[in-house]
């Protein structure tokens, strides 16, 4: 084995030089850190280090012309290390807290469970006036200190669904995501959860060394570990403060809800359900006995029926029927269908009109024999293979605008309502039905359901003549970031949505317009009502609308619950809204007035 | 027979070493994770007790490393390669995800880490390779094959994305050198080295300025022969090379939190909240810890969970904390007692298997024990790897207990080797 080897067992000084020269350097490298550097030690063993968690404040929220709707407010938490807390008089303790001895030992018992050496919260939430007197005598109980915590205030008691509202953390959410503590707080719906990562900011650390006297004595390191919390970032809405309480307003006493959308952007201008809540009922430490009161008010006022409400909806469909037929070329705006009033067959007319009508007379008098007839003749049409295509075809139309699904923007939990697919059909009428048995389509009743946010989308679309954003919340981030929203355009013609608008704007301006009674003077609008069929009670007033005709900068749906009809309610209801965002104050008292009678008296 | 006298044959320092170490082990993870609640170190609820568990098992496998045929190792060395880049490939496909990387088989309720199991695996071919009767490392096909076994592992762990416990395989380079490899690839290691530290520091374009300059000067200098010239040249090009190549790597390879880490070392980044935060609590305990320590169980930065990993990758602090700079004098001897015995056994060796594999562990501890107290007071950048014998872990604890284990067999059967 030696052949032509030579012996290389010299190089073990080698190796055992490297060996010992680097563990030299890490004695070095250990000297100079614990022996010669005094910074990284601690000034007495009797010391301790406390780490203060500094809350950054949340992000605020302004409405679209800069009007605050949420700000913070400071109150003080009282922290506790369990381990640190010696040989304390629990009685005067209690005395001072304003607590007796078993809430005492019950609130310990908490914080010793979850850790006795880091900080928990033993009182959340104590205000500014009770902090300055327990703070005054704290010295006396080591291991107790405060902690600053702001809470949400609202100037006016609006929007309440929208903009959501915070809580403590539970421990799914601590799981989720290991930035939060227990006893932090995090939006628990509306803006506050969406945005929550926007809102929150960084929380920041302040560590000091406190002495035996729980006296926070001085910076650890001169606070060359501490970081400093970053504010969270501020956020402007689409909302109109002023609409929204007006709507909220206009609302009160009855069941439904208001949508406002800015059809050039999407953006919501007001979001009303009806009851609601006031958000700052929602606060502190009242949240958990307040939030299950709410929860078991029969009125249900936490349900926000804006997004998960579902209606048929009824005769405001009608204007998607018509786009879809004009668009299929079976009619053109200039067909016209008879109608033989309360005698027409299957589905007969509820007003008094002449006949034929044209599209725009069918719209203004919300005749259904038109609209079954076009409809039927798009299902028989021969431009389709045959029935179900024609179905198929009117389905994806109807899609489009954002009917029977879900949206995807940053207003959550919006429902899908309901768009009947052919397989619907095919399996409860095995494969055999035609335009005959849908018919109830037509008038926008049968299976069809949506929700006022898709309303107020379709108005925004028809308005828009063609196009719509998703709809959503923000309108930006006050560093002026923006976050971008999807932009839908709907195969239809823009020609057929002008036939359609000029329909809808005889609504209001024609003879027999079903909603005349609530012409604004001076502004054109193009509405739509809509009477819901309701198999739980009386019927659903709904109307749909944009303003103004030629350059819409609102389009609005509103429902009204068990109303009747929509002309007499919704109608009046829509054009106090439209009027009060263009012109900023309502010209006609005696309509508001009696819109605000006729809920007293519905009461 | 042999069996029945082994005990009196096995080196007895390297026992005690080696006892001393996992005993120190067991009691800084108690000292680190002591649960009040669980207050008994055979509580097998807790950290401890598991590792209390781990002890005994690797006890219980060295044993039976003791009974086994010494050749036994050096015969099926391959066989234990084999298996090991078996279960490299294996972990790509099934492995489970722990902390970032892909680097854990789950068999029922055992998790294990193939890449602990590889070091072994790598250290056992090595020796037989090299240790074959007509393997001559001059020969440059020898040199292929031995960097082959090396860089094979490395490659395979290095792909879990486990960059820390690939970086151990480039110790090995070291049993290469002691074996007759070419002096110069160490001097060329630290060449590199330097190269790599100054690239990350300064930008790439400087670099290349200064490796021109010096280009220049040494062209001055030298008898410029045409020989020399050429030689010249081809360094200055292979230097640009590797600046370029370490460049590309550092910001297109490597992860962002591995950079990071490189940063915060070269002090290109202050980050205290972040990666940084678990450098500055590990200095900040073991800094409090002075020269003579806070006593056991008395350490507040540690007790309290201000370091993070605290029982795995930062058992050092609790030691540095708890014990102060005694303590910490005390285990870095004990470390380089049990490397540089390691390596006077091995110089003893007949076999050469005995001897190649001897250095082959000396290494693999070295670099742990270097590159993990070096990590915990800020010299090397934050790498994964355990602390052997302390750091809380049942796959590495076993691996390193089984590598002194054979390692002591074939000490203790040296005598039986013509």
């Amino acid at each position: 084995m030696i052949k032509n080897k030579i012996n290389y067992s010299q190089r073990k000084y080698v190796i055992g030089s490297i060996f010992i020269l680097v563990a030299f350097i890490l004695l070095i490298k250990l000297f100079i850190i614990q022996i010669i550097d005094s910074s990284y030690k601690q000034s007495s063993e009797n010391n301790t280090l406390r780490y203060i968690t500094q809350y950054p404040s949340r992000g605020k929220i302004y409405d679209r012309n800069g009007k605050l709707l949420v700000y913070n407010d400071a109150v003080y938490d009282l922290m506790v290390v369990p381990n640190q807390v010696k040989n304390i008089d629990t009685l005067s303790f209690c005395k001072l807290l304003n607590i007796n001895d078993s809430i005492f030992n019950i609130y310990m018992n908490k914080a010793k469970k979850y850790s006795r050496i880091t900080p928990s919260i033993f009182i959340s939430q104590i205000t500014k006036e009770e902090y300055g007197r327990i703070a005054e005598m704290l010295y006396h109980y080591p291991g107790f200190y405060f902690q600053t915590r702001s809470i949400r205030q609202y100037p006016t008691p609006i929007a309440a669904h929208t903009l959501g509202s915070i809580g403590e953390v539970t421990k799914p959410e601590m799981e989720r995501d290991p930035y939060y503590q227990l006893g932090d707080y995090i939006g628990k719906s509306g803006i506050e959860k969406y945005y929550e990562k926007e809102l929150r900011g960084t929380k920041g650390l302040k560590i000091t060394v406190v002495d035996v006297h729980n006296r926070e004595k001085e910076r650890f390191m001169n606070g060359a570990y501490d970081t400093l919390p970053e504010a969270g970032t501020d956020i402007i809405l689409g909302l109109d403060a002023d609409l929204q309480a007006y709507g909220e307003y206009l609302m009160s006493g009855k069941t439904g809800s208001i949508v406002a959308i800015e059809p050039t952007t999407g953006q919501i201008l007001a979001m009303v359900t009806s009851p609601t809540y006031d958000p700052n009922e929602l606060v502190g430490r009242k949240r958990g006995m307040r939030y299950s009161e709410l929860l078991n008010d029969p009125d249900k006022p936490l349900i926000n029926r804006a997004i998960s409400g579902t209606y048929p909806p009824g005769s405001t469909f009608k204007m998607i029927n018509g786009l879809v037929s004009l668009e299929s070329g079976v009619i053109t705006a200039n067909t016209a269908y008879p109608c033989h009033g309360p005698e027409s067959a299957p589905i007969k007319c509820t007003h008094h009109h002449s006949s034929p009508v044209r599209l725009y007379d069918a719209i203004e008098n919300s005749c259904n024999p038109y609209f079954w007839q076009a409809f039927q003749d798009m299902m028989n049409s021969k431009r389709f293979e045959n029935q179900k295509e024609a179905f198929q075809f009117w389905y994806n139309q109807v899609t489009s605008f954002g009917l029977g699904r879900a949206f995807k923007s940053d207003i959550p939990f919006t429902v899908s309502g309901n768009i009947p697919k052919k397989e619907f059909y095919d399996k409860i009428y095995r494969g055999v039905w035609n335009a005959m048995t849908v018919r109830s389509l037509s008038i926008g009743q049968g299976e069809i359901l949506v929700t006022p946010l898709q309303l107020a989308n379709v108005a925004a679309a028809i308005g828009n003549e063609g196009y719509y954003y998703e709809p959503h919340y923000i309108k930006s981030f006050s560093n002026n970031d923006t976050v971008a929203f999807e932009k839908h355009v709907i195969d239809i013609k823009q020609k057929h949505f002008k036939d359609v608008k000029k329909g809808m704007q005889s609504v209001f301006e024609g003879e027999h317009g079903t909603a005349r009674m609530s012409y604004i003077p001076g502004i054109t609008v193009g509405g739509k009502t809509g009477t819901a069929e309701n198999p739980h009670g009386p019927d659903h007033s709904i109307f749909m609308a944009f303003a103004p005709v030629e350059n819409p900068q609102i389009a609005i749906a509103v429902v009204v619950e068990n109303a009747g009809f929509g002309s007499t309610w919704a109608a009046p209801i829509a054009s106090l809204m439209i009027e009060k965002y263009i012109r900023d104050n309502v010209t006609r008292p005696n309509v508001e007035k009696r819109v605000l009678t006729i809920n007293e008296t519905a009461k | 027979m042999r069996s029945k006298t082994i005990i009196g044959k096995i080196d007895i320092w390297l026992v005690i070493i080696y006892l001393a170490l996992t005993t120190i082990g067991l009691l800084s993870i108690y000292a680190a994770a002591v649960n009040e609640a669980h207050p008994h170190i055979y509580d097998f609820s807790q950290n401890y007790g598991k590792q209390l568990l781990f002890i005994g098992v690797s006890l219980l496998v060295g044993f039976i490393i003791l009974l086994i045929d010494a050749k036994f190792f050096n015969a099926f060395a391959y066989v234990f390669y084999g298996f090991s880049i078996v279960c490299l490939l294996l972990v790509l496909v099934v492995g489970s995800k722990i902390s970032g990387s892909t680097s854990w088989i789950q068999l029922g309720p055992i998790s294990f880490q193939p890449s602990e199991f590889a070091k072994f695996g790598t250290a056992l071919a090595l020796a037989h390779f090299l240790g074959k009767l007509d393997t001559d490392i001059t020969k440059f096909k020898t040199q292929l094959t031995a960097y082959g076994i090396v860089f094979l592992p490395m490659l395979l762990v290095l792909a879990q994305g486990d960059a820390g416990s690939a970086s151990v395989f480039i110790i090995f380079l070291l049993v290469l050198y002691r074996e007759g490899m070419g002096g110069k690839i160490l001097i060329i290691g630290l060449v590199a080295a330097t190269l790599f530290i100054l690239t990350l520091c300064v930008s790439k374009w400087y670099m290349m300025i200064g490796l021109v300059v010096l280009y220049a000067i040494f062209l001055l200098l030298i008898d410029r022969t045409k020989k020399n010239i050429w030689l010249l040249t081809g360094i200055l090009i292979a230097a640009c090379a590797f600046v370029f190549s370490v460049d590309f790597a550092f910001n297109h390879v490597l992860k962002q939190h591995q950079r990071t880490r490189i940063n915060i070392i070269l002090g290109k980044e202050h980050d205290i909240k972040g990666v940084g935060y678990n450098l500055n609590q590990s200095m900040i305990a073991i800094g409090s810890g002075g020269f003579s320590g806070k006593g056991y169980l008395n350490g507040t930065m540690t007790k309290y969970n201000f370091v993070p990993e605290q029982h795995t990758d930062f058992i050092f602090c609790t030691v540095g904390e708890e014990s102060g700079f005694v303590g910490c004098f005390v285990l870095i001897s004990l470390y380089l007692a049990l490397i540089l015995r390691i390596m006077h056994l091995a110089e003893r060796q007949r076999s050469p298997f005995s001897r190649i594999y001897g250095y082959g562990i000396a290494c693999i501890f070295f670099f742990h024990f270097a590159i993990n107290i070096g990590m915990t007071i800020g010299l090397v950048p934050v790498i994964g790897i355990p602390l052997p014998f302390l750091s809380y872990g049942g796959s590495s604890l076993l691996m390193f207990s089984m590598m002194i284990f054979v390692f002591l067999k074939q000490d203790a059967n040296r005598m039986n080797i013509l």
